[in-house]
């Protein structure tokens, strides 16, 4: 158990570190959400200007979930192309314990894109981040940057099976931010869209974060949240070694 | 018991041919190979490209299944026990790839130090004895990137040895290294042995695997064509005499024409500044090198030799006239 929580917490530390060490890559995390991010701040300010601070905790959250998705699918394509990820397989570790981190720690680099895009916000349009229970804010960000990374890691299981799925990690950037109600509010979305929207941990994190800077009552949300994001790892735990031994049986652990 | 065990390995590829019509393709890269190497045996395993040799090791160390037949390293299967395999095995690819570049060495020695679980007590004490084993000490804390080849070849080495298993395997650990460093690299490889350990090396330099390997296996077009020590491989053309030809600008009808010369076995090329020396084996006894000159024709000709087959030999032989 301790040796666990060990490899866990180095594998993060060691991956966060090997993130930052990439300018290109940090930049293009702040950068690329700071576009979307962009346009929705003028949209919102066109049509409702109060809804601001709502549009900028949203597109925040949209920086996480976009650094753990394209850049999971990068990174595990990367790791292919590097050699790598044949080292990881083959080390005697649990696979699940050493790529569980991995997406952990990318969706952490996600929160340089949350600070940019609230800081963009209050510098260029002028949106006061007003926070009532920062205690609860504070819970409910590393809470749902828990969650993405859990639900990054159950992609980065068949992006390690399947060789092309990294498009999967770009397929599914864009319909999560609707989905998950990060710039407009879920009660907008057409009844049959709902149910994808509960089964999925961003909804819950983004609504926990909402409801703490508002003053409301994040804790439900925060559980949910947390239990969705523990649901994704026990799958991703259970099908990691069925899906690492199609990969050996179908020699896609390396490009050569 | 033998430390590495391989019983009759196939593995087949499944690929695919044509864009509007696909047509799935089955290619076999590892015929039915067998072999056994002894508890703290330095086994090489020869081969040109694309003879199987990777495709072996990767079934050996779990990371590919065989289609059919089995492997077992220290008597564990390497399919069903693949884990308790992991935690006894070391291996070192060649090349560039295979570590984190923009991480320093002591940075990927740790990271991987804790997938191999070497105690933490014990990861600072084992790490500064292989960095000094492959001559890294000191720059441990640069980033990788900044690396050569053979540095990086050697904390490869290191990488591999972290868990300190007792079998190590090395698959082609000093292609592309300059000569220095390769001989480097050899004596740390020639030091696993005397350290107890069994080696299985893939590579296709001969002198490596004569200098380097007590008993090797000779493999092509995925499957194994001669196993024994160096010295019963060069007897397998003890009978044979090799004239080399120096020649310059020598062009493939010439070729062509000394290799369906009647009493020519084999014939290889070897590039060596501006020439090409020709390597002709032909039955112990029989007087060629007139014929052999007459037949390259106008091709300016330099250095003629006639000499006792090489280990290389042997393998030219084995490997080209399959």
């Amino acid at each position: 158990m301790k040796r666990n929580a060990r490899l866990l917490g180095m594998g993060w530390l060691f991956h966060i570190k090997m993130l930052n060490r990439s300018s290109f890559n940090s930049v293009l995390v702040v950068l690329y959400p700071l576009f979307f991010a962009t346009v929705a701040f003028f949209m919102y300010r066109a049509g409702n200007p109060d809804a601001l601070f709502y549009a900028s905790l949203g597109a925040s959250v949209m920086g996480i979930w976009g650094a753990t998705t394209t850049a999971a699918a990068g990174a595990m394509q990367r790791e292919r192309w590097h050699g790598t990820l044949e080292l990881l397989v083959a080390a005697p570790a649990p696979f699940a314990l050493v790529l569980l981190p991995v997406t952990i720690a990318m969706s952490t680099i996600g929160l340089y894109s949350m600070t940019t895009t609230l800081l963009w916000g209050r510098v260029l349009f002028g949106i006061r981040v007003h926070i009532e229970h920062w205690l609860l804010f504070c819970l409910s960000v590393p809470a749902t940057v828990i969650a993405i990374g859990m639900l990054g890691f159950l992609l980065a299981v068949s992006f390690v099976r399947y060789r092309t799925a990294w498009a999967l990690g770009n397929l599914v950037e864009y319909p999560v931010w609707l989905i998950c109600g990060f710039l407009v509010p879920l009660s907008l979305l057409p009844d049959w869209v709902r149910p994808i929207s509960w089964v999925l941990a961003p909804t819950w994190g983004m609504q926990a974060i909402r409801e703490s800077a508002q003053g409301g009552t994040p804790l439900p949300d925060l559980l949910v949240c947390l239990g969705l994001g523990a649901v994704y790892t026990t799958i991703g735990v259970l099908v990691v070694d069925h899906m690492l031994r199609a990969a050996r049986a179908r020699a896609v652990l390396s490009l050569t | 018991m033998s430390a590495i065990q391989a019983r009759d390995l196939v593995r087949t590829y499944k690929t695919s041919t044509g864009i509007f019509r696909k047509r799935a393709v089955d290619v076999q890269a590892v015929r039915g190979v067998s072999f056994e190497v002894a508890d703290g045996e330095l086994f090489g395993l020869l081969g040109p490209n694309g003879a199987g040799k990777t495709t072996t090791i990767k079934m050996l160390i779990t990371l590919l299944i065989p289609t059919s037949g089995s492997a077992a390293v220290l008597g564990y299967d390497v399919v069903k026990d693949a884990r308790e395999v992991r935690k006894r095995i070391g291996y070192v690819f060649g090349g560039d790839r295979g570590l984190y570049e923009r991480l320093s060495a002591l940075d990927n020695l740790r990271y991987f130090a804790e997938l191999y679980a070497v105690p933490p007590a014990e990861q600072k004490r084992r790490i500064a004895e292989l960095l000094d084993l492959v001559g890294l000490a000191g720059r441990e804390k640069e980033r990788v990137e900044g690396y050569s080849r053979g540095m990086r070849q050697r904390l490869h080495i290191a990488r591999g040895l972290l868990h300190d298993p007792p079998v190590v395997f090395l698959d082609e650990p000093t292609i592309g290294v300059d000569p220095v460093g390769a001989r480097e690299l050899r004596r740390t490889i020639a030091g696993l042995t005397q350290a107890g350990k069994t080696v299985l090396l893939t590579t296709h330099y001969m002198f490596e695997a004569d200098d380097l390997c007590d008993r090797m296996a000779v493999i092509n077009k995925g499957q194994i064509v001669a196993e024994g020590t160096p010295s019963d491989l060069k007897a397998l053309v003890a009978d044979r005499t090799v004239i080399e030809i120096e020649t310059f600008g020598v062009d493939e009808d010439a070729v062509e024409r000394v290799r369906h010369a009647s009493s020519v076995s084999s014939v290889s090329i070897e590039d060596r500044d501006q020439a090409q020396v020709l390597h002709v084996q032909s039955p112990a006894g029989t007087e060629l090198t007139q014929t052999l000159i007459g037949l390259l024709g106008n091709t300016r000709i330099g250095r003629v030799a006639v000499r006792e087959p090489t280990l290389e030999d042997a393998y030219v032989a084995l490997v080209g006239e399959a």
